[in-house]
């Protein structure tokens, strides 16, 4: 056990893991954290917190990630590189890990000029991969980057992202190696539509042995409506999402449209479980946190294991 | 009030509007005396200096005449003044000159008629717009080198 | 070359309102070539400038004047001669050039105009980009002859990231992705398995972070 978090064990266990995300509040509002994660609870075995996710400015996520501490939940603390420093970075790993955090997803961060402050300067000291070293190097040689010994190293479950859909594909797989070799415990990927482009890409995985050495979580959203698919495919960088899917969120029609999209995520979850190599899945129900547990319900993932 | 006669400054080309100013005359089409003609090899040769210039030296307006578009005999020289009198036209305005001031026409060297028309056209813009503002405090004197 | 664009009109009127004489200094450097502080637009801005004032029924005495450089000493002492009966002094060169004039003539305000942006190459005529952040620890052995400092926008030592869509970055279609372009001329090259190498944490103390700059060439010192 590296960081013994209620994820690493289950995943240890051999067990299908379910991880969720919350985004937090746009201020320091704590009810609206308390009822995404009360809608949450017991249908995942960790939650993602976003980290400032777009660069749009939401309650810090190392302090959400406390919160939801307090609240007897566990969270995987997100961390972008586009913030912070690595004096700041280290500073908040011992900060995060004093509060309790024991899983971190490390992350380049989307550019600033998406969110609502576009005219930041944007940090970038490091860059995801090297975060990932970093967290690595605290946990296991218990140093900080600049040599010093650290007091107390934070014993960190360390996660990285992947998106098998991003340009270059032939070379997604190699840098998921590389985010391995830097220090991946798991892997979480961006949401999946392409189930196809994902087999493949798990077969270029398995192909490298990277199954073995990392634990990987596949990303799954619920699609809402016909015009949140076409929103997706066109807008969202690093999205694939199949014509297929587009026709038959289309043709179940306005009143048909959120029960097709329930229906098209339980066939993707349970096509996902058939993968060699996937050992979860990522649930983000963006801004509808209470289809959660439908979902997870549907594709007989409950009840969450006890770890 | 005192009629205002404007100045206007013409850059026509070797080719076509200078040929076609030539015309006019041969064909003793009448246009308004204000035009004061600068023969130049092809519009490309106009830069965004002259035509500031010419307003610095007392034009109440400026024209730049060229050949039709496709037809420019050194090419894309038409092409590369349309460009320099848009940007002028956007330096002009925002000096408080007015961009107004400023026009680029294309026509062959067949078009006397034409010549003629733009001619009557840009005095008679410029006559409305009036003179230029440098010239506010001189009140119609004749206060530019330019001799009317 | 150093690529800069001139500010706006407006912008230099504001600046020069106190003054009815101005000394406007052009570059024949680097201003010059991506057309923005030359001899030609030193005589733009200056017709511009008079007109503007004209205009408002005032006048504005203009000695228009392009240097060799703005950079070295020597090609600013002629200036010296007549400096002096000039109030402002509004320069056309980038920022290294305009802060120097500053230096050497402390009596006089001197005025940027234009703003400086990036070192930087033509592409085609009129088109100027970006290629060099001055980080002063370069790495484009390891990538190809193209720079993940100043071509990403992200700056990735280990891109590209997940935003990379058709060869062209997130924050801009217009905008080509840095580690796309790496990824592609590191294949023309035969030189893939430069990808698989992790490259280290950068020390950003050579950059600007690390404060103002200097270089010393003893053997060149008199």
């Amino acid at each position: 056990m590296k960081a013994g978090s209620n994820l690493e064990k289950i995943l240890a266990s051999g067990q299908f893991v379910v991880t969720g995300e919350l985004g937090p509040p746009k201020g320091a509002d704590v009810s609206v954290i308390e009822r995404k994660a009360s809608l949450l609870k017991g249908n995942v075995d960790a939650i993602n917190v976003t980290d400032n996710q777009t660069a749009i400015v939401r309650m810090s996520s190392i302090a959400v990630s406390a919160i939801l501490i307090r609240m007897g939940l566990e969270p995987n603390m997100q961390m972008v590189c586009r913030d912070r420093n690595r004096i700041a970075m280290q500073s908040d790993i011992f900060g995060a890990y004093a509060l309790g955090i024991r899983n971190i997803l490390c992350l380049s961060g989307d550019h600033q000029k998406f969110g609502n402050h576009p005219t930041a300067k944007n940090v970038f000291d490091l860059d995801s991969m090297q975060l990932l070293q970093t967290v690595k190097r605290m946990r296991d040689e218990h140093k900080v980057l600049g040599g010093d010994e650290i007091e107390g190293p934070p014993q960190m479950f360390i996660g990285a992202a992947a998106n098998p859909f991003a340009d270059p594909f032939e070379y997604r797989v190699i840098r998921l190696a590389k985010k391995v070799a830097s220090g991946a415990d798991f892997i979480q990927t961006q949401c999946i539509y392409d189930m196809g482009k994902f087999e493949r890409f798990m077969q270029m995985v398995r192909e490298r042995g990277l199954h073995q050495k990392v634990h990987i979580l596949a990303g799954v959203t619920p699609l809402k409506s016909v015009g949140m698919a076409k929103y997706m495919k066109e807008k969202v960088a690093g999205m694939e999402v199949p014509d297929e899917i587009i026709a038959r969120m289309k043709s179940a029609g306005k009143e048909k449209a959120k029960e097709e999209g329930l229906n098209i995520c339980v066939e993707q979850i349970q096509r996902l479980r058939q993968v060699e190599g996937v050992h979860g899945i990522h649930l983000m129900a963006i801004e509808w946190e209470d289809v959660v547990h439908t979902i997870v319900e549907r594709a007989g993932l409950l009840p969450r294991p006890e770890a | 009030m005192e009629s205002f006669e404007p100045i206007v400054v013409a850059f026509c080309c070797h080719f076509c509007a200078y040929t076609a100013a030539d015309l006019a005359g041969t064909m003793r089409l009448q246009y308004p005396p204000n035009i004061r003609i600068v023969r130049i090899p092809c519009t490309g040769k106009v830069d965004v200096r002259f035509l500031l210039e010419a307003f610095e030296k007392g034009a109440d307006g400026v024209y730049v005449a060229g050949c039709l578009e496709g037809d420019c005999h050194f090419l894309q020289g038409n092409f590369r003044a349309k460009k320099r009198v848009a940007l002028a036209k956007r330096i002009l305005e925002d000096v408080g000159i007015g961009g107004d001031r400023l026009e680029m026409y294309n026509m062959s060297a067949a078009m006397g008629p034409r010549f003629a028309e733009v001619a009557r056209e840009m005095t008679e813009r410029i006559r409305k717009l009036g003179p230029s503002p440098i010239k506010k405090q001189s009140r119609g004197e004749v206060t530019s080198p330019l001799r009317v | 070359m150093i690529v800069a664009e001139g500010k706006p009109i407006k912008e230099i009127l504001a600046m020069i309102d106190p003054y009815d004489k101005i000394l406007v200094v052009g570059c024949k450097g680097c201003v010059t070539v991506c057309s923005t502080g030359g001899e030609k637009e030193v005589g733009i801005l200056s017709s511009a400038l008079r007109l503007a004032r004209q205009a408002q029924g005032k006048n504005l005495e203009i000695k228009e004047v392009t240097l060799e450089r703005q950079c070295d000493t020597e090609y600013l002492e002629p200036l010296r001669e007549y400096i002096d009966s000039y109030p402002a002094v509004l320069s056309l060169a980038c920022g290294a050039g305009i802060q120097f004039l500053a230096e050497k003539f402390r009596k006089h305000p001197i005025l940027p105009g234009v703003d400086t942006q990036f070192i930087g190459v033509t592409e085609e005529q009129g088109v100027w980009t970006e290629r060099c952040q001055a980080c002063g620890n370069c790495v484009l052995d390891r990538t190809g002859g193209i720079c993940p400092v100043a071509r990403c926008s992200k700056s990735l030592f280990n891109g590209p990231c997940g935003g990379s869509k058709g060869g062209k970055c997130e924050i801009d279609s217009q905008v080509d992705c840095g580690w796309q372009l790496i990824y592609d001329r590191l294949k023309e090259l035969g030189q893939l398995d430069k990808l698989e190498i992790i490259l280290p944490i950068k020390d950003w103390s050579t950059s600007r972070d690390g404060g103002p700059r200097k270089r010393v060439r003893e053997d060149l010192k008199l």
